[in-house]
C-alpha cells in the first residue's frame, strides 16, 4: 500500500505539472500575443506595451511560468487580475465561500435523492417501480443542468415562491438564508448526478444481493432491512462512493453553469466574467485551481478506495 | 431479417431511434422549411403563448419559437457531428498508435490523453474560447477535444487485445505491413465499442454546446441555438414560461434519443458492456 501511495503520489505531482503546463501554453503561448487579446485590435501601441509590461509578457515564456509555477507553489499565489486589480487568490478564496458549500450541499442531496432510489429499484427488480427508477434515471441524464435550475426557478422561486432566486446572502448576513439561496442550484446540480448514482446503487446492489453471504443471511432469517442495509449496502457502497468523489472535481465544473442561472457570485460566475472582461491571468487561475482540484480528488479517492474494500491489493 | 429483427426487439434501440429520426428529421426540414423566418421579429407579438399561427409560442423579439427550435436541432446536429467527428477521427488514431505500437508511443500518449480527461468539457471550452473567443466553431473544436482521449482510450484498449489474436499474428508472418493489418484485420473489429461510444458522445456533444450557447461562448446571437434560446427567455420567466420550455424539452428529446440509441447499439453489437456506468460530461 506505501508503494502504491508513492507511485500514485508521483504520478499525481506530473500530471499536475502537465495541467499547469497545458494550461500556461494554451492562455500564454498558442495566441501569440496575450496583450492583444486582452486589449482587441484597436489598442493603441502604448497602451499595448503598457500591458505587456505588466504581464511581464517581455520575457520568454519558460521563465514566466517558472516565476508563476513558483509564486502558486510557494506563497499560495496565482498573479493578480487585471480588471478587479486584486490577488486572484483572494478572489478565489471569496468565491469559495460559495463554490464550496454549493458543491457540498449538491454531493448530499445527490446522495439522499440517489441512493434510497438505486436500493429500492434493485430490491424491486424488474417491477414497475424499478422501470420506474430507471426512466427517472433516463430523464435525469437527459435533462441539461442549466435546463433543470431555470425549470426549478420557475416553480418554487416564481410560482410558489418558497426558495429565493437570483441573488445570494451572505454567510456573515443570514447564515441560513445562504444555505437557503443555494439549495435550488444545488438541488439543479444533483439530479443529473442523481441519475448516474442510481443507475450504479441499483446494479451494485442487484451484483450483492446475488452473492452467498447475503442469500445466508436470508436463509438465516435476517429482516430483510438488516440484510438489505447492513450487509448489502455497505458492500455495494464502495463503488457508489467512489463515483461520488470523482463527481466532486466535476461538480466544480458544472457549478460554472449553474451559478450563472442563480447569478450566484462563485467561483463560475468569476471565471465566465473573467472571460468576457478578457481577464487572462483569472482564466488562467481558477482553471489550474479547478484542474487542480479534480486531479488531486481522484487521488484521494483512488486510496480510499483501498482503504474502503480490504480485497482490494495494489502490487 | 434476424439481424433486423434482433435490433427491433431492443426497446432502448427502437425508441432512441425513433427520437433521433425526429430530431434529425426536424434539423433537415428546417433547412428547406420554417412556419416563420427564425429570425423574423415581430415586436407587437412578442411573447405569446402557444396558439394556431404559433403553435410554440412567441420569444421576447416576437420571434416564431416553433421556427427557432426547429433550426436549433440542425445547429445542434451539426456541433454533434463535427464535435465527434474531431474526437473520433484524433482519438482512433492516437488510440491506434499507442495500441499497437505500445512503449514509450504508448505511454507518452496516454499521459496527455489522462491529462485531457482529466478537464470537464466546459472546463476545456472556457480555456479555448477565452483565447480564440466565443462562437460555435471554436466551441465545436472545445468539444471535440474534450471527446479525442475518450476514443483514444477506448481504441487503445481494443487494440492492445486485438493485436495478440490468431489471425492478426498470422496476417503478420505472412508479412503484410501494419497499415494493412491496421486497416484490415483490427480496426473493422473494434468498430462495434467506437460507434456505440459515438452515440453517446453525440448526446453528450449537444448537452456540452447547449450549455456552452447558454454561457454565451457557443452559437452567437442572432442563430437560433436551443442553449441560447432558454439564456434569452431566462429573464422573461415571469411574463411568459413557454420560451424557457420549448427549448429545453428540445434538448432533453435529443439527449434522451442520443442514450437510448446508445444503450441499444450496446445491447446488440456488445453485451459485455451493457451494465457498464455512462459518464456525464
Amino acid at each position: 500500500m506505501i508503494a502504491y501511495t508513492i507511485r500514485r503520489f508521483i504520478t499525481l505531482v506530473v500530471t499536475l505539472f502537465l495541467v499547469s503546463i497545458l494550461i500556461f501554453a494554451v492562455i500564454n503561448i498558442i495566441p501569440g500575443d496575450p496583450a492583444q487579446i486582452i486589449l482587441g485590435t484597436e489598442a493603441t501601441p502604448e497602451t499595448l506595451a503598457r500591458v505587456r509590461a505588466k504581464l511581464g509578457l517581455d520575457r520568454p515564456a519558460v521563465e514566466r511560468y517558472l516565476d508563476w509555477l513558483k509564486n502558486i507553489i510557494l506563497h499560495g499565489d496565482f498573479g493578480r487580475s487585471i480588471n478587479y486589480d486584486r490577488p486572484i487568490s483572494e478572489l478565489i478564496a471569496s468565491r469559495l465561500l460559495v463554490t464550496g458549500p454549493l458543491a457540498g450541499l449538491a454531493i448530499l442531496l445527490t446522495m439522499l435523492i440517489a441512493i434510497p432510489l438505486g436500493i429500492y429499484a434493485a430490491t424491486h427488480h424488474n417491477r414497475p417501480g424499478d422501470y420506474g427508477t430507471m426512466i427517472f434515471s433516463q430523464l435525469g441524464l437527459a435533462i441539461p443542468e442549466f435546463w433543470a435550475g431555470i425549470l426549478l426557478i420557475l416553480g418554487f422561486a416564481v410560482h410558489w415562491r418558497l426558495f429565493p432566486a437570483g441573488w445570494f446572502t451572505s454567510w456573515e448576513e443570514a447564515p441560513l438564508e445562504a444555505l437557503r439561496s443555494l439549495f435550488l442550484p444545488a438541488l439543479a446540480l444533483s439530479l443529473t448526478r442523481a441519475a448516474v448514482i442510481t443507475r450504479l446503487t441499483r446494479s451494485s446492489m442487484l451484483e450483492v444481493l446475488q452473492e452467498d453471504y447475503i442469500k445466508t443471511a436470508w436463509s438465516k432469517g435476517l429482516p430483510s432491512g438488516a440484510v438489505i442495509y447492513k450487509h448489502a449496502l455497505r458492500n455495494a457502497f464502495i463503488s457508489v462512493v467512489t463515483i461520488l468523489g470523482l463527481q466532486l472535481g466535476h461538480l466544480l465544473a458544472g457549478t460554472i453553469i449553474v451559478e450563472t442561472v442563480f447569478y450566484l457570485p462563485g467561483m463560475g460566475r468569476l471565471v465566465m466574467n473573467a472571460i468576457f472582461q478578457r481577464d487572462l491571468p483569472v482564466v488562467q487561475g481558477v482553471v489550474l485551481f479547478i484542474a487542480a482540484v479534480i486531479v488531486i480528488v481522484n487521488f484521494i479517492v483512488d486510496l480510499l478506495y483501498g482503504l474502503l474494500d480490504p480485497r482490494i491489493r495494489y502490487d | 431479417m434476424t439481424e433486423m429483427r434482433r435490433f427491433l426487439k431492443d426497446i432502448n434501440f427502437v425508441i432512441g431511434l425513433i427520437l433521433v429520426m425526429m430530431v434529425a428529421g426536424t434539423a433537415i426540414l428546417s433547412l428547406f422549411y420554417t412556419p416563420y423566418d427564425p429570425n423574423r421579429m415581430e415586436i407587437s407579438a412578442r411573447l405569446q403563448g402557444p396558439s394556431k399561427s404559433h403553435w410554440f409560442g412567441t420569444d421576447h423579439y416576437g420571434r416564431d419559437i416553433l421556427s427557432r427550435v426547429m433550426r436549433g436541432a440542425a445547429n445542434s446536429i451539426t456541433v454533434g457531428v463535427i464535435a465527434v467527428g474531431i474526437g473520433m477521427s484524433l482519438g482512433v488514431l492516437l488510440g491506434a498508435l499507442a495500441g499497437y505500437w505500445g512503449g514509450w508511443v504508448d505511454e507518452a500518449t496516454m499521459r496527455v490523453m489522462d491529462v485531457i480527461y482529466g478537464f470537464p468539457a466546459v472546463l476545456t471550452a472556457i480555456l479555448i474560447t477565452s483565447i480564440l473567443g466565443p462562437g460555435i466553431t471554436n466551441s465545436m473544436i472545445a468539444i471535440g477535444i474534450y471527446n479525442i482521449p475518450i476514443f483514444a482510450r477506448l481504441t487503445r484498449g481494443n487494440f492492445l487485445s486485438l493485436k495478440e489474436r490468431d489471425y492478426v499474428l498470422a496476417a503478420r508472418a505472412v508479412g503484410q505491413t501494419d497499415l494493412a493489418i491496421i486497416r484490415k484485420h483490427i480496426l473493422p473489429n473494434a468498430l462495434s465499442p467506437l460507434i456505440v461510444q459515438a452515440t453517446v458522445s453525440f448526446a453528450v456533444a449537444i448537452l456540452a454546446e447547449a450549455g456552452l450557447s447558454y454561457l454565451g461562448l457557443g452559437t452567437q446571437p442572432p442563430h437560433p441555438s436551443w442553449g441560447r434560446m432558454l439564456n434569452e427567455a431566462q429573464p422573461f420567466m415571469g411574463l411568459s414560461i413557454w420560451p424557457a420550455i420549448f427549448p429545453g424539452l428540445a434538448i432533453a428529446i435529443a439527449v434522451l434519443g442520443f442514450n437510448l440509441l446508445g444503450d441499444g447499439l450496446r445491447d446488440i453489437l456488445d453485451p459485455r458492456l451493457a451494465h457498464s456506468p455512462r459518464s456525464i460530461a
